[in-house]
């Protein structure tokens, strides 16, 4: 058996990846759509399918064969994912339906019994409204007060306004890994570290971090991870919550259920250990299988690889389309990860979503859920091509061809 | 080259109203107003009108900002309805959105849609059908009198 390490390389992912080579009106099909949702490999796919064909059962319940074999895989999937961003113990990984779910498990769980009148919580204005609308809930329940860290015209946090942000007040900062919308990459250990300094727990969002590179949570010191699957060449509606054990075994179950109990009588629960304490009915066991499965793969292509080929990526889409006359980038941060959102003189990003699938290549055109974001910025929307992997240069140049023919319809 | 599906809605006619918009103004004192918001693409549109006594649309103006499609269907769209009785512009109305839904060919069908036609690309872009329709909706909820509308 050849080592699959050697085997897998940058240059010839791509071929993993079969939705890559199909046409979209007409021409070859260019997805740089990749922060909204990433494409599934081969692997993953059939991981999902031998589950369903070979051993579909419930899990943690049945004696029978199936029902063995389907939660040693829904294990095995929680440890590929421990092993991905270096948790202590594979109880710290919770399974959640994606991002969105994990902050509002902590909203929910931690926020509800943590934060009283009165009480703060950092975010910034880069945050995507997945990481704005849970603690405004919990602050319009709690009568708690949410701070805003600014953002810098290049996309930056303003670290020292966050300095001055912290208070004796403070209960919790939660941050975005990566901004969606600009690739910013946020310096989240310091953030940590700062927040730590007054004993003030962190969440870090990490949807947009964890196919693109490495994350080791005990080195970042957060107290909260969240990231999604089909963010990361795995599916939809699964996701995971990392929390440190001293948090997690501290905080209430938020969803009652089937697996999440010892026992059960009409007078008193006694609740599971982690981390199934929280994972309430059937959880989404093909998905835990195919998101372990996607973790195996980015630790089996290596993120050396992955950084090198987006680094490259982001690079000649930033040199290629800053020479479009009338194109400005959104989020020129130093630390940045290979999104490029932009704006184009007098031509509504919609406009040019429309033209560029036209042309077979599909972007984002919005707010994307990052409307303080754009506030901020003084937009309504931006054009943003965000880059995996499995991408190539000459697919930038197809978006570039794609987006002066637009310019062209316009002038 | 342009593809053949670009240029059925991105017409000359179309890229024409958006550069230069016509009836571009805030209209005050007016008799009906709205405005009208499109969540998902940040579109926002105010539409203002005055009727006369014998129920015909002296002025109509709209004011605001958005993609091409929708700033250009608001232009053409108070071009037209400008000295039409309301009940010939609520019968545009139902007949233009009929057309951007799919459910009216202006080609077999023209009824009064005339140059609206050109709008008729937008049933093949069902992310888009909401840009043509916003400026009417907001019409529609001027007459009616709602302040607000949105395509949610």
């Amino acid at each position: 058996m050849p080592d699959v390490k050697q085997q897998l390389t940058a240059a010839r992912c791509r071929d993993d990846f079969p939705i890559l080579n199909r046409h979209v009106h007409g021409k070859p099909l260019v997805y740089l759509d990749n922060a909204a949702s990433s494409q599934m490999p081969l692997q993953v796919m059939e991981a999902y399918r031998d589950y369903h064909s070979r051993y579909h059962a419930n899990v943690h319940r049945g004696v029978h064969q199936l029902s063995q074999q389907a939660t040693d895989a829904m294990e095995a999937g929680r440890e590929s994912l421990r092993r991905l961003i270096n948790a202590a113990d594979a109880k710290e990984v919770i399974f959640t339906s994606g991002t969105t779910d994990a902050i509002n498990l902590v909203m929910q769980s931690w926020g509800r019994t943590q934060v009283a009148p009165g009480d703060e919580i950092i975010l910034s204005t880069m945050e995507h409204h997945s990481n704005i609308v849970p603690w405004r809930m919990l602050c319009d329940e709690k009568k708690a007060v949410l701070k805003v860290i600014p953002v810098t015209d290049d996309g930056e946090l303003d670290l020292e306004a966050y300095e001055s942000l912290l208070s004796p007040r403070t209960r919790l900062v939660s941050i975005v890994h990566v901004s969606n919308t600009l690739g910013t990459v946020n310096p989240v250990k310091q953030i940590t570290r700062m927040a730590h300094a007054r004993g003030v727990p962190v969440l870090v969002d990490g949807a947009q971090a964890v196919s693109h590179m490495p994350v080791d949570v005990q080195d970042l010191g957060c107290d909260f991870y969240a990231a999604s699957g089909h963010k990361m060449f795995g599916p939809t509606g699964i996701g995971l919550l990392y929390g440190k054990k001293e948090h997690l075994e501290k905080m209430p179950p938020w969803r009652g259920g089937g697996d999440m109990i010892l026992s059960v009588s009409f007078d008193e629960i006694l609740y599971n250990e982690l981390p199934y304490k929280f994972e309430a009915g059937t959880p989404h066991i093909a998905g835990a299988i195919g998101m372990g499965k996607a973790a195996e793969y980015l630790m089996t292509l290596g993120y050396e690889e992955i950084q090198k080929q987006e680094k490259d990526l982001l690079d000649y889409a930033t040199q290629q389309l800053t020479a479009v006359d009338g194109v400005r980038i959104i989020g020129t941060a130093r630390e940045k990860s290979a999104v490029v959102s932009f704006v184009v003189d007098g031509i509504h990003p919609h406009d040019i979503g429309t033209i560029l699938d036209f042309e077979g290549v599909a972007v984002r055109t919005g707010h994307h859920c990052t409307q303080p974001l754009m506030e901020r910025y003084g937009l309504t929307a931006t054009t943003r091509a965000s880059m995996a992997v499995y991408n190539r240069r000459e697919e930038i140049d197809l978006l570039v061809h794609a987006l002066r023919e637009a310019i062209k319809v316009f002038r | 080259m342009m593809d053949s599906k670009t240029s059925e809605i991105y017409k000359q006619v179309v890229l024409d109203h958006n550069k230069t918009p016509r009836n571009y103004r805030i209209l005050d004192p007016a008799m009906y107003e709205a405005a009208g918001h499109n969540p998902l693409c940040g579109d926002r549109y105010h539409v203002y009108l005055n009727v006369d006594d014998s129920g015909i649309i002296t002025d109509i103006t709209f004011s605001g900002d958005g993609c091409a499609i929708s700033k250009a269907s608001a232009s053409m769209m108070t071009s037209m309805l400008k000295g039409k009785t309301v009940t010939e512009a609520e019968k545009m109305f139902h007949q233009f959105h009929e057309m951007a839904q799919g459910k009216r060919d202006p080609e077999t069908d023209p009824g009064d849609l005339g140059r609206l036609k050109v709008f008729a690309g937008v049933r093949n872009l069902p992310a888009r059908v909401k840009c043509a329709t916003l400026s009417w909706h907001t019409f529609h909820a001027a007459l009616k009198g709602e302040k607000k509308v949105t395509t949610e």
